[in-house]
């Protein structure tokens, strides 16, 4: 959720139960514009909040800066103080999804490889490296993950342009209320994937400034997404019920949107046995 | 007039201006034909589309006017858009009773039942008012939900006003002596708000009657059918042997997992659901399957093992679980209260009731959340058998045991263990963690300003339940999708192993067939065998013979 409109956001997106502290809310007011000017980004996203382990649950609240494809993460550990991570490779992920369990609350924590499969061992023996992966990896490979899965927009709210940059709309006025309710307003914000595998007649409907993306309703497995209207019906919510905690949220016919994560940061995998 | 002469082909200039075309032609020259060119274009720009019934001066003008009045930055960039907007405003006028009689709909309807729970505050009369200041199974809401808003949880301000309206209405309708606000459990279509509720004595006793009639028409329906078995016993095949395991009763209302009753609404507003009580089948069902909740109390639960019930049901066994794990309550508020005797009982029954402590003495927050073993359990917890209280359902009554000695005697199921869980008020310290996570996570909700900072827990093995504590005010609730927490994935239950249709002993088993040698060798053997017997048979006959010829004289 954009930055500037941090405490509206929360109220809509609270439904969940879990928001912030009136005290990180106060902190982040401070702190996140210090970070707009230290780092010079232009706009700057409050992506939301991974809680650690064991003992002290230190909360790790994620930023995001981005602007077309250019996305900085950075973390912290108390909302104070943030510091930039490194962006996310393949690698990070690949190995970041084999691991289980909370996350520890401390960055430099290195995690240790309890399960491997042989092959993977000698591969990784081969190259050099051992198999031990920091915490800060994990987050920053797990916040991909999430983005990558689950980051959503509504239809209309970013523009392709003719010469292929994506911009965001200043004409986006919001989905009217029939079309909040439906998976097919939203889509995943990131390369598409299933675009290509429309049929024709598919396409044909397409307008290609704004139908660019995948949209959510062939996600799989179908019904992973819950959308409901909260607040006697005037915000529209969407939960995902893979990474259980991304909750989404729209105010209809108005420019208000934005998604947070309240959770642990694990994969829910269990979803085909709990739908 | 002719400007500057024909050009030479040498000049520049020359081809560029044709007569009647130059650049100075225009203000004098031939104005009628300026005039009725400009006409001709104008006349085409108004004329009308033959779809949309527009026209695109009309359109331009609009267009421009637009622009002009919002002044919009970088306009030559989105005048695509603007062009468009422009287009939508114009077709919305014509469409406009329509769409608004049918999209605000929903969201009046819902607001007026909002407002219900407002207006409903204030019809009640003053004369009431006298009654709710003294004692009121109301709880505070508010003042609970300002204190979890310090660890940043709880829903928004405006949700927490709703929900207090609406448990104000569930007091005022039924009989309740105690009133809490579970949580929140999160659904697919719709979610639920709980409300924990203790009636007063003596007001539950409707459901009873209930099961007491379908109980009685099941065994009519038993007798019917011995009847007819009798009649066909001779021809029947060997009846099963297989004796379901025999059912748990569930725990009087008011005890055990059954202590309180809860009551559910998917939106304040919207009307309070009493959930079923418990059963232990439920609990122990509950706890092999994993499923969303849709928020629909009457749909089905479809999974392996079969859920004895619909998602009331399921929803009631888990919102069990979560209690028992995660009702917790800082040491010393809750005591036991003392009996005379209390210790020779029999064990395993234990003590199940406690009381609020008048000299309770609040630790000090540090002291809270620095170590686990200041908090306590005061929701007693449930038994693998499905209860708090152990049964053994092998204890038959008399009848049952005399119509036992009639039927065949199966094989005496191994007797049970008595089953014992943690007595109530354990601390904390001794719940169980998972692999190196403890079972719960404390923290202040705020280390910069101690002194007035409350103390958080966190349940680990149930996520999503929350306890806070801050001098003598403590509570728990729970937001969360209703699921308890395995870093394992969950593994669906295999079916159980086929049965035995029948016992398999040499009278049932197939043996191959004799081959042909083994046939002859048999033959040969017998017919020795023949001969053998017949030549004993002779000597017999003889010694007969002569035994008669004996007799006979």
């Amino acid at each position: 959720m954009e930055a500037a409109s941090l405490p509206a956001a929360l109220e809509l997106a609270a439904g969940s139960g879990a928001g912030l502290s009136p005290e990180k809310r106060a902190v982040l007011g401070a702190s996140l514009l210090l970070l707009q000017r230290d780092y010079r980004f232009e706009r700057v996203w409050f992506w939301g909040c991974i809680q650690g382990g064991p003992g002290k649950a230190a909360s790790s609240p994620v930023l995001q800066r981005a602007w077309a494809c250019v996305v900085l993460v950075a973390g912290s550990l108390n909302c104070v103080e943030w510091s930039l991570l490194p962006p996310a490779t393949e690698e990070m992920v690949a190995q970041a999804e084999q691991l289980k369990g909370r996350f520890q609350g401390d960055p430099s924590f290195e995690y240790e490889y309890t399960e491997i499969n042989a092959e993977d061992a000698e591969r990784l023996f081969e190259d050099g490296k051992e198999p031990m992966i920091k915490e800060e990896s994990r987050l920053v490979a797990t916040i991909e993950q999430i983005d990558r899965a689950v980051g959503i927009i509504p239809r209309g709210a970013f523009l392709k342009t003719p010469l292929g940059s994506v911009r965001e709309n200043r004409n986006f006025e919001g989905l009217s209320l029939t079309e909040a309710k439906k998976l097919s307003s939203y889509f995943h914000f990131t390369e598409p994937v299933n675009l290509k595998n429309k049929t024709l007649l598919e396409k044909a409907d397409l307008d290609p400034s704004t139908d660019f993306l995948d949209s959510l309703e062939h996600d799989i497995p179908q019904g992973s997404w819950t959308v409901q209207l909260e607040k006697g019906g005037t915000v529209v919510v969407l939960r995902s019920l893979l990474w259980l905690g991304l909750t989404f949220y729209h105010v209809p016919m108005t420019k208000q949107y934005g998604y947070v994560y309240f959770g642990t940061g694990e994969k829910n995998l269990d979803l085909p046995f709990m739908l | 007039e002719r400007g500057h002469g024909p050009y030479q082909p040498h000049e520049p200039g020359y081809g560029l201006y044709q007569p009647g075309y130059s650049p100075y032609d225009d203000q004098i020259r031939d104005p009628k034909s300026r005039m009725l060119a400009i006409q001709n274009a104008k006349a085409y720009l108004l004329k009308s589309s033959t779809t949309s019934g527009l026209n695109l001066y009309d359109h331009l003008a609009n267009m421009l006017t637009k622009i002009l009045d919002e002044q919009p930055t970088n306009a030559v960039d989105i005048i695509e858009n603007i062009s468009k907007d422009v287009k939508w405003a114009q077709l919305q006028k014509k469409m406009d009773t329509l769409r608004d009689e049918h999209e605000i709909l929903p969201t009046f309807e819902a607001a007026e039942k909002r407002k219900a729970l407002f207006l409903k505050a204030n019809g009640e009369g003053d004369e009431e008012l006298e009654e709710e200041i003294g004692e009121t199974p109301l709880p505070n809401v508010m003042e609970t939900a300002f204190y979890f808003e310090q660890a940043g949880i709880g829903l928004s301000k405006d949700e927490s006003y709703h929900v207090f309206l609406a448990l104000k209405k569930l007091t005022s309708v039924q009989p309740i002596q105690t009133c809490r606000f579970w949580g929140k459990i999160l659904g697919l279509e719709m979610n639920y708000i709980i409300a924990e509720v203790q009636y007063h004595e003596g007001e539950e006793e409707e459901e009873t009657e209930e099961e007491e009639v379908i109980e009685e028409g099941g065994k009519g329906m038993g007798e019917v059918e011995d009847e007819d078995e009798k009649k066909e016993k001779e021809d029947e095949p060997p009846k099963s042997t297989y004796k379901p395991p025999p059912v748990i009763p569930k725990e009087e209302n008011g005890t055990g997992a059954n202590k309180y009753v809860y009551f559910v609404c998917n939106e304040p507003g919207k009307p309070w659901v009493k959930l079923p009580p418990v059963t232990p089948a439920q609990i122990v069902c509950a706890r092999k399957i994993k499923k969303f909740f849709t928020g629909r109390l009457d749909a089905p639960v479809v999974s392996f093992p079969p859920f004895p019930g619909n998602e009331a049901n399921y929803l009631r066994a888990q919102i069990a679980r979560i209690s028992a794990g995660t009702q917790i309550s800082p040491i010393g508020f809750y005591q036991f209260a003392e009996e005379e005797g209390d210790e020779e009982e029999e064990g395993g029954g234990g003590r199940d009731t406690y009381e609020e402590n008048p000299d309770f003495q609040p630790l000090s927050v540090a002291e809270m959340v620095d170590s686990l073993a200041t908090w306590v359990h005061h929701g007693q917890s449930i038994l693998k058998q499905g209860r708090c209280v152990w049964l053994n359902p092998f204890q038959k009554s008399e009848e049952e045991e005399e119509e036992d000695e009639e039927e065949e005697k199966a094989e005496e199921p191994d007797e049970l263990q008595q089953e014992i869980g943690p007595p109530l008020l354990t601390p904390l310290s001794e719940d169980e963690g998972i692999q190196n996570i403890p079972a719960w996570t404390a923290q202040p909700s705020s280390n910069l300003i101690p002194q007035y900072a409350v103390a958080i827990l966190q349940s680990n093995r149930w996520p999503g339940a929350y306890a806070f504590a801050s001098g003598k005010k403590f509570d728990n609730i729970y937001f969360g999708w209703g699921h308890k927490y395995s870093p394992e994935n969950h593994t669906p239950a295999l079916p159980p192993p086929v049965q035995a249709e029948y016992p398999s002993g040499p009278e049932t088993t197939e043996t191959r067939d004799p081959t042909l040698e083994e046939e002859l060798a048999f033959k040969a053997a017998t017919e020795e065998a023949l001969a053998a017997a017949e030549d004993e048979e002779d000597e017999e006959e003889v010694v007969e013979d002569d035994e008669e010829e004996e007799e006979e004289d």
